[in-house]
């Protein structure tokens, strides 16, 4: 049986690591790449690379980041920002990331994540998803909208519909990033997750809002996640990834323990 | 010295930095005359059998393979290199580098819940002992991502199983081969390990250290 995967998140912003609240005030608080090898030593099962500047003009920094990466890394590391053509992702996929993360212009072009998995693999495909509540109207059911540009234009697509329909088009992975929740701490999206985790045949990242190791114990059982990322609750040192993980495995869910 | 065989087929550089990282020396090739001379082979791998068969084929890489093994050589398999050593595929109807009796099958899963390809972190349960396996626990965990497995025509040769919806064989043995369904350079400290031991194995099924 497969484990439950700790997932740990690091925003990065011209080669340096950034953690966003609520997509704003960021401030950078080090080497990114140092940073993910304690997590991978530490026991993270996977990282994940967040270019936030995603200019075009970075795009060299980031393959070259990615291969400092890839030599420091050896479990499996998805880059997501900024992705917007083939490839951007058989580049960074060729540098040494494991999965790549295309995000807004999927949404602007769906055919995007055909394309992509066509070019490396469904497997490597990955659909970042970033999610809000809203009323629920004819167009959103669902209830859950889903917005681009760092969260702040919402396009009128139904989130659990964008699931399903990223599904179909090939991707792998899906990341459920809850706008709502990501910097309060105060618990992953559950009813979201859950709800996109039951509709789908592919793996649920749940993202957003982790403060408490109960949260990833929540996400994962009622959630129904596969994976529990993190950010700020490892970042600053208030968890190791050895005690997320221990504490999860203490309440009976499956974890990778020797690391 | 040992040579990563580069066909075109995706992890070559993971392998290649894993092994840099444990200090274990290596170089990929992707010539035919270096391979079939070389000490130690890597033969490492992603993507479809149909295509990977197709390039080593005609690039001659496929003879040089199998002289190596004839030779002795010793050579660890790794994902699509612990497929294609069997004589065929269900992925593709060519027929493979047949260094190993038996075939390449696709998981047949009746649990709906449960998704191809397998992918992520699930337990390596050895169930004959390895010089390539010494050390591993009951529990341990490496990082598989693939939708079809090594299925050796003699259970003799399978030292290690992977249960998802089933044992399936995650590691398999024969002569101066050894090769693993899982990807050892993605799997971190464990993973990190099996190269090392790679490098102080002679080809032999005796347990080392």
């Amino acid at each position: 049986m497969l484990s439950k995967r700790l997932v740990v998140c690091l925003d990065v912003r011209g080669g340096k690591l950034a953690k966003s609240i609520r997509f704003a005030d960021t401030k950078d608080i080090g080497d990114p790449v140092a940073r993910a090898r304690q997590y991978y030593e530490d026991g993270a099962d996977e990282i994940v690379f967040y270019d936030i500047t995603a200019s075009r003009e970075n795009r060299d920094i980031m393959i070259e980041f990615v291969e400092k990466a890839a030599s420091q890394i050896f479990i499996p590391f998805s880059v997501g920002g900024g992705i917007r053509s083939v490839e951007d992702a058989t580049k960074l996929r060729n540098a040494g990331a494991e999965k790549v993360n295309v995000n807004t212009a999927a949404v602007l072009r769906k055919e995007l994540i055909t394309e992509i998995a066509d070019a490396i693999g469904s497997q490597s495909t990955v659909l970042s998803m970033d999610i809000r509540r809203v009323s629920p109207t004819e167009k959103i059911p669902s209830g859950y909208e889903i917005v681009v540009n760092g969260g702040i234009a919402p396009m009128g697509i139904d989130a659990l519909w964008w699931a399903k329909e990223g599904e179909r088009l090939g991707a792998g992975e899906l990341v459920v990033n809850s706008i709502d929740a990501d910097g309060t701490r105060d618990n992953y999206e559950i009813k979201l997750t859950r709800m996109i985790a039951e509709s789908v045949g592919i793996p649920v990242i749940a993202s957003g809002g982790a403060g408490k190791p109960e949260h990833l114990y929540d996400v994962l059982t009622e959630g129904r996640a596969d994976a529990a990322l993190v950010a700020s609750i490892v970042h600053y040192g208030e968890y190791t990834c050895r005690q997320l993980k221990e504490y999860l495995h203490g309440r009976g869910i499956k974890m990778r323990m020797n690391f | 010295m040992i040579t990563i065989i580069d066909y075109n087929a995706g992890n070559i550089r993971s392998v290649l930095r894993a092994c840099a990282e444990v200090g274990v020396s290596a170089m990929t090739s992707s010539d035919p005359g270096v391979v079939a001379k070389a000490e130690k082979i890597i033969f490492p791998g992603v993507g479809a059998a149909p295509s990977a068969m197709e390039y080593l084929k005609k690039t001659g890489l496929d003879t040089a393979i199998k002289d190596a093994f004839m030779s002795s050589v010793p050579i660890l398999g790794i994902c699509l290199g612990a497929q294609i050593v069997l004589e065929s595929s269900e992925e593709g109807s060519q027929q493979c580098l047949g260094l190993v009796p038996g075939k390449t099958v696709r998981f047949k899963l009746k649990d709906k819940l449960l998704k191809i390809p397998h992918m992520g972190w699930n337990e390596v349960k050895v169930v004959k002992s390895h010089a390539l396996l010494d050390g591993i626990k009951s529990g341990d965990e490496f990082y598989f991502v693939h939708s079809y497995y090594p299925d050796p025509a003699d259970r003799q040769n399978i030292y290690a199983m992977t249960d998802y919806g089933g044992d399936f064989c995650c590691a398999l043995g024969y002569k101066n081969l050894f090769a693993v369904q899982f990807h050892p350079e993605k799997s971190g400290r464990l993973g990190l390990q099996m190269l090392e031991r790679f490098t102080r194995w002679e080809g032999n099924n005796l347990t080392t250290q």
